[in-house]
């Protein structure tokens, strides 16, 4: 112990690095030749990044935008499937053709590792990935993510939603 | 006898067996949807399909009469490849619709299509459109498209309701099950019809979309709906009873549960009337306070009296357990022969299949163990000596006794009234101290049923004191993963203690010595001392239960294999 280095990784310096200063000069050169490129850095609060539809952010729930009624059966495949068991779900009946819904529906944000699992097994792609990647809580608590958060009009997610579309 | 070569299993059976039940003799499972063992043959779903030797055609298993000699082929090319056209042919009108059916996670029907299925459809035509969402009765709901018309439910109320409410109508697709014209499934067994339909066809208005059967775990105990003590899976989550169901015990229910039982005999295990703290009367109103105080006022409640001043109520309610330490604490410890129980029997409300007058699970057992009048004062007498003042303390376990008025205004004379009970009743109103008690579902306790049955309960519900045990492959999925923090882990567990555990630390303060660091080790004490219970304990108990030494001996059969 006490070796820092790898002694099979140590070169000896040639006469023109010996010197030094050509060498310093060298790396200035690369410093300055960035100046003159294209900048990438992005502005991030004021300039916000739209993903493409194949990113997957926070999952949310497809509202149909004319009968604004969740697609969810509340059949509970998501939070079977959830490798984190970040999903609750609770059904319920209702009058509608498709007979239940979910009374409670939940994702800890906190748990979700953004899998993409519950979209895929969702029977009535009720679930899909969004393209919300801005998620902070300065509470636990907030990070579960009821009904209220998580309902999504369609309209909202075509992109998602069509991307979805190819693979079916 | 015959014996019958099946998949390369010789077993002997005897003659007029069917295949079916030879090849569950020999461990071959062959896959079946009409047939059910403890209803007659139908033959109608024609998926227990299998070759047999010398037979021109394949047989179905459940049909066939076994014959000397006999060699049947289960897994051979010709039979797994009929079992699977008649599964595709089973499921060419089938829906979909397994994400919001009940039934998936425990169907028959999608089990069989994991395994024997072809995994795919060749039809392209839509789907037929029948009745859904049609309520039979009170408590059944029926889908009829989800039906495969195996006409279990049928057979079910003809042969073991006997009476005969459900029937096909319409034919070939079009075929689907109904009452009788202005009848209702509303026998005191039409429940029994959804766990034996092998799809979720039929389906529990009361359980309809509560959960899924993979979040719930489920535990073997016992029906304390009335004395007959049906084995029931108690089937929790979050630390609440969802439902129960039947389990097989043909020395007891067989495969069957009444309605009542089964909706009506956990309600209080879950009731919001539950007693959650010892309570403690103090400037005439009841007062929560912790355990320790309530056991020591118990016990400084009952000093002051003698022997002839006290009486003791058990409960057929309770377990055999809860009443023997009531007992032993009655005779040792207040030496008082004032011991009974009081009686719940509804006259009338009884037939000749499993409900029994006796609304209790344990009547039987508490005077076995001699929470009885034989050699005492019974409840009437010790009622009378309430009124006569004679008696001014009284301790109830388990039991709301307050039956009438006069009752009421009876126990406003005590001077001492102390209650264990799980949920708030009359009797608690009315005493000076009260102690939560833990439910059939939350300790573990033997009930023996009229017959004479030792039969063991298990907690299938998590108290402060008792973990909950779920069996060994029983547990859910939430249970094998998920983590104390999970907000489905949150259920309220509650500051209950069996009863036996209460009166033996109140016997304990009083300078008595009733010392048991369990109820196995009250049982076995039971088993020691009683001739009744000799040679039994909870590991010979077990499952399904064995018989008092002096009470009838069952017979021992040959369905219990079978599911």
């Amino acid at each position: 112990m006490g070796n820092n280095g790898d002694e099979n990784r140590k070169r000896e310096m040639n006469l023109w690095e010996k010197l030094y200063f050509p060498e310093i000069l060298h790396g200035m050169g690369i410093t300055l030749r960035a100046f003159f490129r294209p900048k990438f850095t992005r502005q991030y609060p004021e300039e916000r990044w739209v993903p493409p539809p194949v990113f997957r952010g926070r999952p949310v729930l497809v509202v149909e935008d004319e009968t604004g009624v969740e697609r969810c059966v509340a059949c509970g495949l998501c939070a079977r499937v959830c490798p984190s068991l970040a999903i609750q779900v609770q059904a319920a009946e209702t009058e509608l053709d498709k007979e239940r819904y979910p009374e409670l529906f939940e994702i800890n944000m906190l748990r979700c590792i953004f899998c993409g699992f519950c979209e895929e097994v969702c029977p009535e792609e009720a679930i899909i990935m969004s393209k919300d990647y801005e998620l902070n809580f300065s509470d636990p608590k907030d990070a579960i993510y009821g009904k209220d958060r998580l309902l999504t009009p369609a309209s909202h997610l075509s992109d998602r939603l069509a991307f979805l579309k190819q693979y079916r | 006898m015959a014996k019958v070569t099946i998949e390369g299993k010789t077993v002997e059976v005897e003659n007029g067996t069917t295949v079916i039940r030879a090849a569950a003799q020999a461990g071959v499972e062959i896959p079946h949807f009409c047939w059910h063992p403890g209803l007659s043959v139908a033959g109608n779903c024609r998926m227990c399909l299998v070759e047999i030797e010398k037979m021109p055609k394949l047989a179905i298993a459940c049909a066939t009469q076994v014959a000397d000699g006999m060699v049947v082929h289960v897994n051979s090319e010709k039979a797994v490849e009929a079992r699977k056209a008649v599964l595709e042919f089973i499921l060419i009108n089938h829906p979909l619709d397994c994400p919001i059916c009940d039934e998936a996670g425990e169907c028959n029907l999608q089990d069989y299509t994991y395994s024997h299925g072809p995994g795919h459809s060749a039809l392209e035509e839509a789907k037929n459109k029948k009745p859904k969402r049609v309520p039979l009765g009170p408590n059944v709901v029926y889908d009829a498209e989800r039906c495969i018309m195996c006409s279990r439910c049928i057979r079910f109320m003809d042969e073991i309701a006997k009476e005969p409410t459900l029937t096909f109508v319409e034919r070939g697709d079009r075929v689907y099950i109904d009452t009788f014209p202005g009848k209702e499934l509303n026998n005191p067994y039409s429940m029994n019809v959804i766990d034996i339909c092998p799809v979720g066809a039929l389906t529990n208005r009361d359980y309809r979309f509560k959960a899924r059967v993979w979040e719930t775990s489920s535990t073997e105990g016992i029906c304390t709906g009335c004395s007959r003590g049906c084995n029931t899976n108690i089937w929790v989550r979050n630390n609440e009873i969802l439902r129960l169901t039947p389990r097989l015990n043909s020395e007891v229910n067989n495969y069957w549960i009444c309605d009542n039982g089964r909706l009506n005999s956990f309600g209080h295990v879950n009731s919001e009337k539950r007693l959650n703290t010892p309570l403690v009367r103090k400037d005439g109103a009841l007062q929560e306070v912790g355990w320790d105080e309530a056991l020591s006022s118990a016990a400084d409640a009952l000093k002051p009296f003698s022997k002839d001043e006290v009486a003791v109520i058990g409960s057929p309610y309770s377990s055999v357990e809860d009443n023997y330490i009531l007992q032993k604490f009655a005779k040792q410890v207040l030496g008082t022969t004032n011991i009974d129980f009081l009686q719940h029997s509804v006259d009338g409300d009884e037939d000749t299949f499993l409900i029994r007058a006796d609304k209790t699970p344990n009547a039987y057992g508490a005077r076995e163990v001699g929470v009885s009048s034989s050699k005492g004062t019974d409840v009437k007498k010790i009622f009378e000596l309430i009124g006569s003042g004679k008696i001014k303390a009284l301790y109830v376990m388990d039991d709301d006794i307050v039956t009438s008025k006069e009752t009421e205004e009876l126990l406003a004379k005590l001077d001492v009234l102390i209650v264990n009970h799980w949920v708030e009743s009359k009797t608690t109103q009315l005493a000076d101290i009260v102690f939560p008690s833990a439910t059939f579902a939350e300790k573990y306790g033997t009930y023996v049923n009229f017959l004479g049955r030792v039969q063991l309960s298990r907690p299938a519900v998590s108290t402060l004191e008792q973990e909950r045990v779920p069996g060994r492959f029983n547990m859910s999925r939430l249970d094998n993963f998920g983590s104390a923090f999970d907000k489905w882990n949150k259920g309220q567990r509650r500051n209950v203690r069996s009863s036996w555990e209460i009166i033996s630390a109140v016997a304990n303060l009083l300078g008595g010595k009733i010392r048991f660091q369990s109820a196995q080790k009250v049982f076995d004490e039971v088993a020691q001392t009683n001739p009744s219970f000799k040679g039994l304990s909870y590991a010979k108990i077990g499952a399904k239960g064995a018989p008092l030494s002096k009470g009838p001996v069952g017979k021992k059969s040959k369905e219990e294999t079978l599911v």
